[in-house]
């Protein structure tokens, strides 16, 4: 074995033995530092001719190689040993949990009347609204109620001693019926509007609160009849609630500001739970209709009232009750618990803020 | 309004089903609310023959009886009913029978050691009457073993909503005529009762009141037996809800629920001079039906004689001179009262009754004389008795309303084509007449029919409504354009931005109790009902805050420990003309726990006024608030602590937002533990975007020159806002300062009394070269200038 070769056998197996890197900084200065015996031995080189160097050269650019590569793979493997000492001592416990993040939600009312703008705007209605606190001219006298009329006294009306300002009585509006007076008077026809709102009467009891939610709908046009309420109706509530399946029934009713009037019965099916689904003709077995909604042809002397001339122009109204379609639709049972605010009952029947309803996905969010 | 199947096909030939029936009512507009089927409720009792009967040999008052039932051996039975004896016939339930009146399942059991295998029933165990003297007796004839149902002819009771427009059917004989018309049967004839009378009619009838009493007809019946109406009629009012009082009484009723016209039958012996329809004096009193006394005014038509009122005309009688078992000569009263004054006169005395109910809404005023007649009869063969003749006060309203009509119109407005015949047939039916030229003429009793609309809803709603086909609106091809108002599509956002930022959207109610919305008033004058449900929602919101703030303190008593809720909702103001001024409102309540406690800290952090500023200035951006240019100013409010709440304004008076913690005073007022925090946003004190909404932005292009920071601290004096002082070093050098942000705050050790010390970290943005030195420099000196206006210096 030459002197090379012994030099280099013992050098590699002294960088085989480091025990970290210190240690192998050490053994590179002791080899290839400026004073190291590898660089001692490179350096003879330069006083050798040209022959003798020719002759050893190679050997010893040999031996540098091997030791600098021996020390670069022991450096990059104490490394990686080191880097895998210190995370095993950084280990966290993940099962633990993450900081919390509130989870707000929309209401079930406010998702409701998104999903019904949506629908009805594709239908070409707009949103109008109007006060709540109103004067008996638009809540009753405007819709064919005068003073005396028996149905006044069935609206369980809110009153306030104050009389409006051009005569009558202020009161609390008992349905969304003014919008119709109002959004006539101010823009005429053709007309399609939605009026979504607080409305109140003064009941009590598990279906009744003394504040819930309508939405009026009004059709103000040339030749509309009550087939054209009966498409709009069905195919609103197609789209509502996402089902084809839908049957109407229409009974002849009475409400002063329509002639004819229309109640608006839906078919349902009783399922094992006995809750009802929608869908179906309530005539067929195990079915029932339910009301829904109440409707008609808008009476002409409301019309009248609202400015315009009933002889050029007639059209429907129809007023449903937001909650209700919300209790239908998501399957709460208790009115009185939209309006309480219990935040286990928000975070349970509320909606999340990127629930926007859009006719791409469907207006309805999903349980 | 109830009434048997017995009773409508006492006027209605027809052989349609209970079901049948049902569904032909629904379609008319006369909305059935329920049928019940008294036969179902007596399944399992029959009729029983009692063979013999024994004393109890361990009871005093029972009996023990041997009754046959028709099948099988008798049956023994113990009885305590004092007329039970043998030979009698009578009602027995067996075992497996539900008792109508208790909902007792019969079983067989033992009383008094004695084995007994059903029950004798009494008339009020079957809901059949009030007697409970004793059990039923039956007559001799009564076929044993018969189920009871069946020999009593139970009859099936249809419970129906009428409208208020359809007075005419708040009789059985009204309801019989729609389902005619309808093709359900035939309606039959009426009886011809027409009486002359025996003798002039011996009292003086005139009605003072032509404008409240246009009509009064009336006739004096002498030598009448009052006592129990005859059975037929028992069962028809009992079916119809009306509790059998006495012959007379129940005559008139009979009158009412037949064919909804309200009578009145005095008691001859008890009226004295002529009997006058007049206005009331005001204060003038009587003692009603009720039992309860009334005063009464001027603007109220009575009946009255010399004595004084004897009727609250067309809606109660009196007490004085009703009539009453021994009464022997009576005075019938048939008037047309005028609808309009009956309501009035109802509701100012808060009296509602069946007859109010049907003047209110219009009687036939084409039949007086009918139910005059009509009355008559029933009173001479229940009651015997001699007729006088009639006298007629008055006449009724006899102008018929004459509607031009176009058949066209079922197709235009109702959406349904109806041949001409079927047309004319329906009105026909309905006692329309219909010219050759389609003129109209309106039956009288059909107060509801105005106008050519109404002849449609009529003839649509027997020809059927199910023949109504739905047709599409037209118009709107291709992608529906937005209809959302700016304010609309406003609240929509700034709900999600809301809910996106973990708050909870509340609905609450919009009246408070009077002292919390009070507290919320600042000196405005609140809307307050007259009538409220109750004291707590009496008075109308001019704030969110009350509302949200009593919905967080029922979950905190529930156990919440933090909540975060908003409502986007109206407050309701009042305009300077004294109409409606309502403001949409976007209210949050954030309370309790921010963060609760966790492993990371193991403590709880409370929410304070910065969580509710920092709601407060995130909803305004979402809500397209210029919120750079927004100054944090004070008055939030009496309701907020003072130290810790402010304004949000643009510009000096418009206040976009207010934010705090509540005052110790607030919380207190709505017994809630605090901290409570609070934001309200004034949505309609935003500016709207001007002009046309425009969908490009301003240009922008990262620029491509690193930033450079530099750090200031300053001692600033203590009173100096830091919002001010930091305002004043953004805005040193326009061009180049691009953010400056407060990184430290420091008062206490090392600070000279008086004095605070703000760290502020400054961003420098080079434009086109990157700053020399002495330009970084020279930016420095304008802060530092810039921060000296404040009363801040540079610390060393």
């Amino acid at each position: 074995m030459s002197e090379h070769e012994t030099m280099k056998t013992d050098a590699l197996a002294r960088i085989e033995a480091a025990q970290d890197l210190d240690a192998v900084e050490a053994l590179r200065v002791e080899f290839l530092g400026k004073q190291g015996s590898i660089s001692g031995l490179l350096k003879t080189l330069g006083k050798m001719s040209p022959e003798e160097r020719q002759e050893k050269a190679p050997a010893i650019q040999a031996l540098r190689a091997a030791v600098a590569d021996a020390l670069a793979d022991k450096k990059t493997a104490l490394e990686a040993a080191e880097l895998e000492a210190r995370l095993a001592t950084e280990t966290v416990d993940l099962t633990l949990p993450a900081p919390e993040t509130p989870r707000g939600t929309v209401h079930p009312v406010s998702q409701v009347m998104d999903e019904l703008a949506e629908i009805f705007a594709d239908l070409g209605f707009a949103v109008a609204t109007g006060p709540e606190v109103e004067d008996d001219w638009y809540n009753f006298t405007a819709l064919n109620m005068p003073e005396s009329h028996p149905a006044r006294a069935m609206h369980d009306t809110f009153y306030f001693p104050d009389t409006a300002p051009k005569g009558g009585r202020m009161l609390l509006r008992t349905h969304t019926s003014p919008v119709q007076v109002r959004t006539m008077m101010a823009q005429g026809a053709p007309l399609r509007i939605i009026a979504p709102g607080r409305v109140y009467r003064s009941d009590s009891d598990a279906t009744h609160t003394p504040m819930f939610h309508q939405v009026e709908g009004l059709v103000i046009d040339k030749d509309i009849h009550l087939g054209h309420l009966k498409w709009t109706l069905e195919t609103f509530l197609k789209a509502f609630f996402e089902t084809d399946d839908i049957v109407l029934r229409l009974r002849p009713s009475y409400f002063p500001f329509t002639e004819p009037s229309v109640e608006v019965d839906v078919g349902f099916a009783i399922d094992d739970k006995g809750k009802r689904i929608l869908g179906g003709s309530g005539d067929a077995p195990g079915h029932g209709w339910m009301e829904l909604l109440g409707s008609g042809m808008v009476n002409r002397r409301v019309i009248e009232m609202s400015g315009l001339d009933p002889d050029q122009w007639q059209g429907f109204a129809f007023g449903v009750g937001v909650d209700r379609l919300a209790m239908l639709k998501y399957g709460m049972d208790d009115l009185r618990a939209f309006f309480d605010g219990d935040v286990r009952w928000l975070q349970h029947y509320g909606f999340s803020a990127y629930d926007q309803p859009t006719l791409s996905a469907g207006v309805g969010a999903g349980a | 309004m109830k009434f048997s199947l017995e009773w409508l096909t006492y006027f209605l030939e027809t052989d349609a089903s209970v079901e049948e029936i049902s569904a032909k009512l629904n379609a008319i507009g006369l909305e059935v609310e329920g049928v019940e089927d008294p036969a179902e409720k007596l399944g399992g009792f029959r009729v029983a023959h009692v063979l013999t009967a024994k004393p109890h040999p361990d009871a005093d008052k029972l009996q023990v009886l041997t009754v046959d039932t028709g099948e099988g051996d008798p049956l023994q039975v113990v009885c305590g009913a004092p007329n039970a004896r043998a030979g009698m016939k009578g009602v027995l339930g067996q075992a497996g029978a539900i008792v109508p009146a208790n909902g007792m399942k019969l079983r067989k059991s033992e009383i008094r050691g004695v084995e007994s295998n059903g029950m004798m029933c009494s008339v009020r165990e079957l809901e059949l009457g009030e007697d409970h003297e004793g059990i039923i007796e039956l007559p001799e004839d009564a076929p044993v073993g018969t189920d009871f149902a069946t020999y009593h002819g139970a009859s099936p009771v249809f419970d129906v909503a009428i409208t208020p427009n359809r007075p005419d059917c708040m009789g059985v004989y009204g309801i019989a005529r729609d389902l005619a018309a309808a093709g359900l049967g035939t309606l039959k004839p009426l009886r011809d009762d027409t009486f002359a009378g025996d003798y002039p009619c011996p009292v003086e009838i005139r009605t003072d009141d032509p404008e409240g009493c246009p009509a009064f007809y009336g006739r004096v019946i002498r030598g009448v037996k009052n006592g129990p109406s005859p059975e037929w009629m028992q069962k028809r009012l009992i079916a119809a809800g009306q509790r059998p009082i006495s012959a007379l009484v129940d005559i008139t009723n009979y009158m009412m629920l037949a064919f909804g016209r309200p009578a009145h039958v005095y008691d001859l012996a008890k009226l004295s001079g002529p009997v006058v329809a007049r206005r009331a004096n005001d204060g003038e009193q009587v003692l009603a039906l009720n039992e309860k006394t009334y005063t009464l005014d001027s603007s109220m038509t009575v009946i009255a004689d010399d004595n004084g009122v004897h009727d609250i005309a067309g809606i109660m009688g009196g007490e004085h001179s009703s009539v009453q078992d021994n009464t022997t000569d009576v005075l019938l009263e048939i008037a047309y009262f005028n609808p309009d004054s009956i309501g009035v006169t109802g509701r100012k005395l808060g009296l509602a009754t069946d007859a109010r109910t049907r003047f209110e809404r219009g009687v036939d005023p084409a039949w007086l004389d009918g139910g005059l007649d009509g009355l008559t009869s029933l009173i001479l063969r229940i009651c015997g008795g001699e007729a006088s003749e009639p006298v007629r006060a008055g006449k009724a309203p006899s102008d018929a309303r004459m509607v031009p009509y176009d058949p066209q119109l079922t197709q235009k407005l109702g959406g349904v084509a109806v041949s001409e015949a079927e047309q004319r047939r329906i009105l026909a039916a309905l006692d329309f007449t219909v010219s050759d030229d389609w003129t109209v003429t309106v039956p009288l009793r059909r107060h509801d029919i105005e106008g050519a609309a109404d002849i449609v809803e009529e003839v649509v709603r027997i020809h059927g409504l199910d023949h109504v086909e739905s047709v599409a609106l037209t118009g709107n091809v291709g992608v529906a354009s937005p209809t959302a108002t700016p304010e609309q599509a406003l609240e929509r956002k700034v709900r999600r931005a809301a809910a996106g930022r973990g708050l909870n959207e509340a609905v609450t109610w919009s009246f408070l109790p009077v002292s919390e919305a009070e507290h919320f008033a600042d000196g405005q004058k609140l809307w307050v009902l007259d009538n409220p449900i109750s004291e707590d929602m009496k008075a109308m919101r001019p704030s969110l805050l009350p509302g949200l703030i009593s919905a967080a303190k029922r979950n905190i008593d529930r156990g919440a420990s933090g909540l975060r809720l908003f409502e986007i909702g109206r407050r309701y103001l009042r305009a300077k003309d004294g109409g409606s001024d309502e403001h949409p409102t976007l209210g949050v309540v954030l309370a309790g726990e921010k963060v609760q406690r966790g492993w990371a800290s193991g403590k709880a952090v409370m929410f304070d006024a910065f969580d509710a500023k920092a709601e407060a200035m995130a909803l305004l951006a979402e809500a397209g608030a210029p919120v750079d240019k927004l100054m944090v100013m004070g008055e939030a409010g009496p309701q907020f602590h003072p130290g810790q709440s402010a304004t949000l304004r643009l510009g000096p008076k418009n206040v976009l937002a207010r934010f705090g913690a509540l005052h110790p005073a607030t919380l207190e007022a709505f017994d809630v533990d605090g901290p409570v925090v609070a934001v309200e946003i004034f949505l309609d004190a935003i500016p709207g975007k001007k002009g046309k909404a425009a969908f490009a932005r301003p240009h922008y292009a990262p620029p491509a020159l690193q930033s450079v920071m530099r750090d200031f601290a300053f001692l600033v004096p203590q009173d100096v806002a830091a919002g001010d002082l930091l305002r004043a070093v953004r805005n040193a050098d326009k061009n180049n300062i691009v953010d400056a942000r407060i990184f430290d705050l420091f008062e206490g050790k090392g600070v000279p009394e008086g004095k605070k010390s703000i760290a502020i970290e400054v961003t420098l943005q080079p434009a086109e070269k990157t700053y020399k030195d002495e330009e970084i420099k020279a930016i420095s000196d304008a802060v530092i200038a810039a921060a000296a206006k404040q009363g801040a210096e540079l610390r060393g």
